[in-house]
Protein backbone atom coordinates (compact mmCIF):
# COMPACT_ATOMS: atom_id res chain seq x y z
CA UNK A 1 0.00 0.00 0.00
CA UNK A 2 1.09 3.40 -0.57
CA UNK A 3 0.22 6.28 1.75
CA UNK A 4 0.56 9.41 0.48
CA UNK A 5 -0.34 13.20 2.01
CA UNK A 6 -2.97 14.83 -0.20
CA UNK A 7 -1.02 17.59 -0.84
CA UNK A 8 1.64 15.65 -2.13
CA UNK A 9 -0.63 13.58 -4.25
CA UNK A 10 -2.09 17.21 -5.45
CA UNK A 11 1.65 18.03 -6.64
CA UNK A 12 1.84 14.94 -8.84
CA UNK A 13 -1.30 15.58 -10.70
CA UNK A 14 -0.37 19.12 -11.24
CA UNK A 15 3.28 18.39 -12.87
CA UNK A 16 1.34 15.81 -14.83
CA UNK A 17 -1.11 18.00 -16.13
CA UNK A 18 1.17 20.66 -16.77
CA UNK A 19 3.46 18.58 -18.61
CA UNK A 20 0.97 17.25 -20.91
CA UNK A 21 1.49 16.02 -23.70
CA UNK A 22 5.03 15.41 -22.46
CA UNK A 23 5.67 12.61 -20.03
CA UNK A 24 5.89 14.38 -16.63
CA UNK A 25 8.63 12.21 -14.19
CA UNK A 26 9.96 12.76 -10.44
CA UNK A 27 10.62 11.26 -6.87
CA UNK A 28 9.21 12.16 -3.57
CA UNK A 29 11.87 11.15 -0.94
CA UNK A 30 11.32 9.77 2.59
CA UNK A 31 13.48 8.97 5.24
CA UNK A 32 15.30 5.72 4.80
CA UNK A 33 13.16 2.54 5.61
CA UNK A 34 9.97 4.55 6.75
CA UNK A 35 8.30 4.26 3.63
CA UNK A 36 6.47 7.54 3.89
CA UNK A 37 7.01 9.61 0.81
CA UNK A 38 7.60 13.38 2.21
CA UNK A 39 9.50 15.31 -0.18
CA UNK A 40 8.94 16.16 -3.88
CA UNK A 41 11.09 16.42 -6.54
CA UNK A 42 9.94 16.92 -10.03
CA UNK A 43 12.24 15.84 -12.57
CA UNK A 44 13.26 17.16 -16.05
CA UNK A 45 12.07 14.81 -18.65
CA UNK A 46 15.78 14.72 -20.54
CA UNK A 47 13.57 12.85 -23.50
CA UNK A 48 10.81 16.06 -23.61
CA UNK A 49 8.75 12.63 -25.23
CA UNK A 50 5.03 11.81 -25.62
CA UNK A 51 6.09 8.53 -24.99
CA UNK A 52 9.61 8.26 -23.21
CA UNK A 53 10.95 9.89 -19.94
CA UNK A 54 14.71 9.61 -18.64
CA UNK A 55 16.00 11.46 -15.44
CA UNK A 56 18.76 14.10 -16.96
CA UNK A 57 21.81 12.15 -15.75
CA UNK A 58 23.57 15.34 -14.01
CA UNK A 59 19.91 15.83 -12.23
CA UNK A 60 19.59 12.54 -11.08
CA UNK A 61 23.43 12.37 -9.31
CA UNK A 62 22.62 15.61 -7.81
CA UNK A 63 19.00 14.52 -6.17
CA UNK A 64 20.67 10.89 -5.69
CA UNK A 65 23.63 12.45 -3.96
CA UNK A 66 21.66 14.50 -1.86
CA UNK A 67 18.80 11.92 -0.70
CA UNK A 68 22.37 9.53 0.36
CA UNK A 69 23.18 12.57 2.63
CA UNK A 70 20.09 13.37 3.98
CA UNK A 71 19.73 9.47 5.17
CA UNK A 72 16.46 9.40 2.75
CA UNK A 73 15.78 7.16 -0.70
CA UNK A 74 13.37 7.60 -3.32
CA UNK A 75 10.17 6.37 -1.82
CA UNK A 76 8.08 6.87 -4.68
CA UNK A 77 8.92 7.50 -8.41
CA UNK A 78 6.38 9.00 -10.77
CA UNK A 79 5.79 9.76 -14.04
CA UNK A 80 2.57 10.36 -16.40
CA UNK A 81 1.68 8.22 -19.67
CA UNK A 82 -0.26 10.86 -21.97
CA UNK A 83 -2.27 8.69 -24.41
CA UNK A 84 -2.63 5.49 -22.47
CA UNK A 85 -3.49 3.87 -19.41
CA UNK A 86 -1.63 4.54 -15.78
CA UNK A 87 -0.18 1.21 -16.22
CA UNK A 88 3.46 -0.10 -16.21
CA UNK A 89 4.59 -0.65 -19.89
CA UNK A 90 7.15 -2.95 -21.18
CA UNK A 91 9.39 -0.23 -20.63
CA UNK A 92 8.70 0.67 -17.25
CA UNK A 93 9.17 -2.80 -15.83
CA UNK A 94 11.88 -3.58 -17.79
CA UNK A 95 13.89 -0.15 -16.67
CA UNK A 96 12.66 -0.55 -12.91
CA UNK A 97 16.06 -0.10 -10.85
CA UNK A 98 14.70 0.92 -7.40
CA UNK A 99 12.94 -2.32 -6.06
CA UNK A 100 11.86 -0.68 -2.04
CA UNK A 101 9.91 2.09 -4.43
CA UNK A 102 6.43 2.67 -5.06
CA UNK A 103 6.01 3.26 -9.39
CA UNK A 104 3.52 5.78 -9.25
CA UNK A 105 1.68 6.10 -12.79
CA UNK A 106 -0.65 9.08 -13.88
CA UNK A 107 -2.69 9.17 -16.80
CA UNK A 108 -3.53 12.42 -18.39
CA UNK A 109 -5.27 10.95 -21.65
CA UNK A 110 -8.81 12.11 -20.24
CA UNK A 111 -8.74 16.10 -19.95
CA UNK A 112 -11.23 16.26 -17.61
CA UNK A 113 -10.03 12.73 -15.46
CA UNK A 114 -6.62 11.91 -13.89
CA UNK A 115 -5.87 7.94 -13.20
CA UNK A 116 -3.13 7.49 -10.30
CA UNK A 117 -1.83 4.43 -9.74
CA UNK A 118 0.46 2.70 -7.63
CA UNK A 119 2.31 0.03 -8.14
CA UNK A 120 5.61 -2.02 -7.11
CA UNK A 121 8.28 -3.44 -9.88
CA UNK A 122 10.58 -6.00 -8.33
CA UNK A 123 12.35 -8.28 -10.38
CA UNK A 124 10.60 -7.71 -13.71
CA UNK A 125 6.94 -8.69 -11.47
CA UNK A 126 4.30 -5.92 -11.77
CA UNK A 127 2.10 -6.09 -8.22
CA UNK A 128 -0.89 -2.92 -8.32
CA UNK A 129 -1.15 -1.94 -5.16
CA UNK A 130 -4.00 0.28 -2.73
CA UNK A 131 -3.30 3.82 -2.46
CA UNK A 132 -4.36 5.61 0.68
CA UNK A 133 -4.47 9.62 0.45
CA UNK A 134 -3.83 11.34 4.09
CA UNK A 135 -4.98 14.46 4.58
CA UNK A 136 -2.36 15.70 6.97
CA UNK A 137 0.42 18.29 6.52
CA UNK A 138 2.93 17.48 3.52
CA UNK A 139 4.84 19.03 1.13
CA UNK A 140 8.03 20.48 -0.41
CA UNK A 141 10.65 20.48 1.92
CA UNK B 1 45.51 3.42 -7.20
CA UNK B 2 42.43 3.19 -4.62
CA UNK B 3 38.79 4.38 -6.57
CA UNK B 4 35.80 4.28 -4.40
CA UNK B 5 33.00 3.17 -6.34
CA UNK B 6 29.65 3.86 -4.89
CA UNK B 7 27.09 0.70 -6.16
CA UNK B 8 23.60 1.24 -6.26
CA UNK B 9 20.36 -0.52 -4.41
CA UNK B 10 19.96 -3.12 -7.32
CA UNK B 11 23.50 -3.92 -7.39
CA UNK B 12 24.51 -4.53 -4.09
CA UNK B 13 24.01 -8.14 -4.70
CA UNK B 14 26.97 -8.47 -6.12
CA UNK B 15 28.94 -6.84 -3.32
CA UNK B 16 27.93 -8.79 0.40
CA UNK B 17 25.40 -5.90 0.40
CA UNK B 18 27.81 -3.20 0.87
CA UNK B 19 27.01 0.23 -0.75
CA UNK B 20 30.66 1.10 -1.37
CA UNK B 21 33.92 -0.94 -2.54
CA UNK B 22 37.19 -0.17 -3.61
CA UNK B 23 38.86 -0.96 -6.82
CA UNK B 24 41.94 -0.18 -8.99
CA UNK B 25 42.24 1.25 -12.62
CA UNK B 26 43.86 4.06 -14.57
CA UNK B 27 40.86 3.99 -16.73
CA UNK B 28 37.32 3.24 -15.95
CA UNK B 29 37.26 0.03 -17.98
CA UNK B 30 40.25 -1.10 -16.05
CA UNK B 31 38.65 -0.36 -13.06
CA UNK B 32 35.11 -2.63 -14.31
CA UNK B 33 37.26 -5.39 -14.89
CA UNK B 34 38.95 -4.92 -11.05
CA UNK B 35 35.50 -4.66 -9.68
CA UNK B 36 34.33 -7.51 -11.91
CA UNK B 37 37.44 -10.00 -10.37
CA UNK B 38 36.46 -8.57 -6.99
CA UNK B 39 32.60 -9.05 -7.42
CA UNK B 40 32.12 -11.62 -10.68
CA UNK B 41 29.11 -10.99 -12.17
CA UNK B 42 28.92 -6.84 -12.06
CA UNK B 43 30.93 -6.56 -15.18
CA UNK B 44 28.03 -8.12 -17.43
CA UNK B 45 25.21 -5.32 -15.52
CA UNK B 46 27.01 -2.52 -16.97
CA UNK B 47 28.86 -3.65 -20.09
CA UNK B 48 27.49 -4.91 -22.86
CA UNK B 49 28.60 -7.60 -25.28
CA UNK B 50 29.79 -5.76 -27.55
CA UNK B 51 31.98 -3.58 -24.77
CA UNK B 52 30.28 -0.55 -24.74
CA UNK B 53 28.09 0.74 -21.15
CA UNK B 54 24.79 -0.27 -20.64
CA UNK B 55 22.67 2.73 -22.46
CA UNK B 56 20.91 2.84 -19.16
CA UNK B 57 23.56 2.80 -16.90
CA UNK B 58 24.55 5.86 -15.70
CA UNK B 59 28.68 6.08 -14.47
CA UNK B 60 30.06 9.41 -12.87
CA UNK B 61 34.13 10.05 -12.09
CA UNK B 62 33.45 12.21 -9.39
CA UNK B 63 30.09 14.19 -10.48
CA UNK B 64 30.47 14.24 -14.37
CA UNK B 65 29.22 11.47 -16.66
CA UNK B 66 31.56 9.69 -18.42
CA UNK B 67 29.47 9.89 -21.67
CA UNK B 68 30.99 13.08 -21.82
CA UNK B 69 34.33 12.15 -20.57
CA UNK B 70 35.46 9.43 -22.65
CA UNK B 71 32.97 6.31 -21.73
CA UNK B 72 35.33 3.30 -20.61
CA UNK B 73 38.38 5.30 -21.92
CA UNK B 74 37.73 7.86 -18.79
CA UNK B 75 41.03 8.40 -17.03
CA UNK B 76 41.19 7.89 -13.45
CA UNK B 77 43.31 9.25 -10.69
CA UNK B 78 44.01 8.17 -7.50
CA UNK B 79 41.06 9.79 -4.60
CA UNK B 80 38.86 9.83 -7.48
CA UNK B 81 34.99 8.57 -6.94
CA UNK B 82 33.02 6.66 -9.06
CA UNK B 83 29.36 6.61 -9.13
CA UNK B 84 26.79 3.81 -10.50
CA UNK B 85 23.23 4.27 -10.98
CA UNK B 86 20.95 3.06 -13.00
CA UNK B 87 19.10 5.60 -15.17
CA UNK B 88 15.16 6.17 -13.98
CA UNK B 89 13.87 6.16 -17.52
CA UNK B 90 10.83 4.08 -19.02
CA UNK B 91 7.71 4.79 -21.54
Amino acid sequence: MLTIPRALYDKIVAHARADHPDEACGVIAGPAGSDRPERFIAMMNAERSPTFYRFDSAEQFRVWREMDDNDEEPVVIYHSHTATEAYPSRTDISLASEPDAHYVLVSTRDPEETEFRSFRIVDDVVTEEEIRISETVGGEA
Amino acid sequence: MAIAVRIPTILRNYTGGEKQVEANGSSLASLIDDLDAKHPGLKGRLVTDDGSLHRFVNVYVNDEDVRFTGALDTGLSDGDEVTILPAVAGG
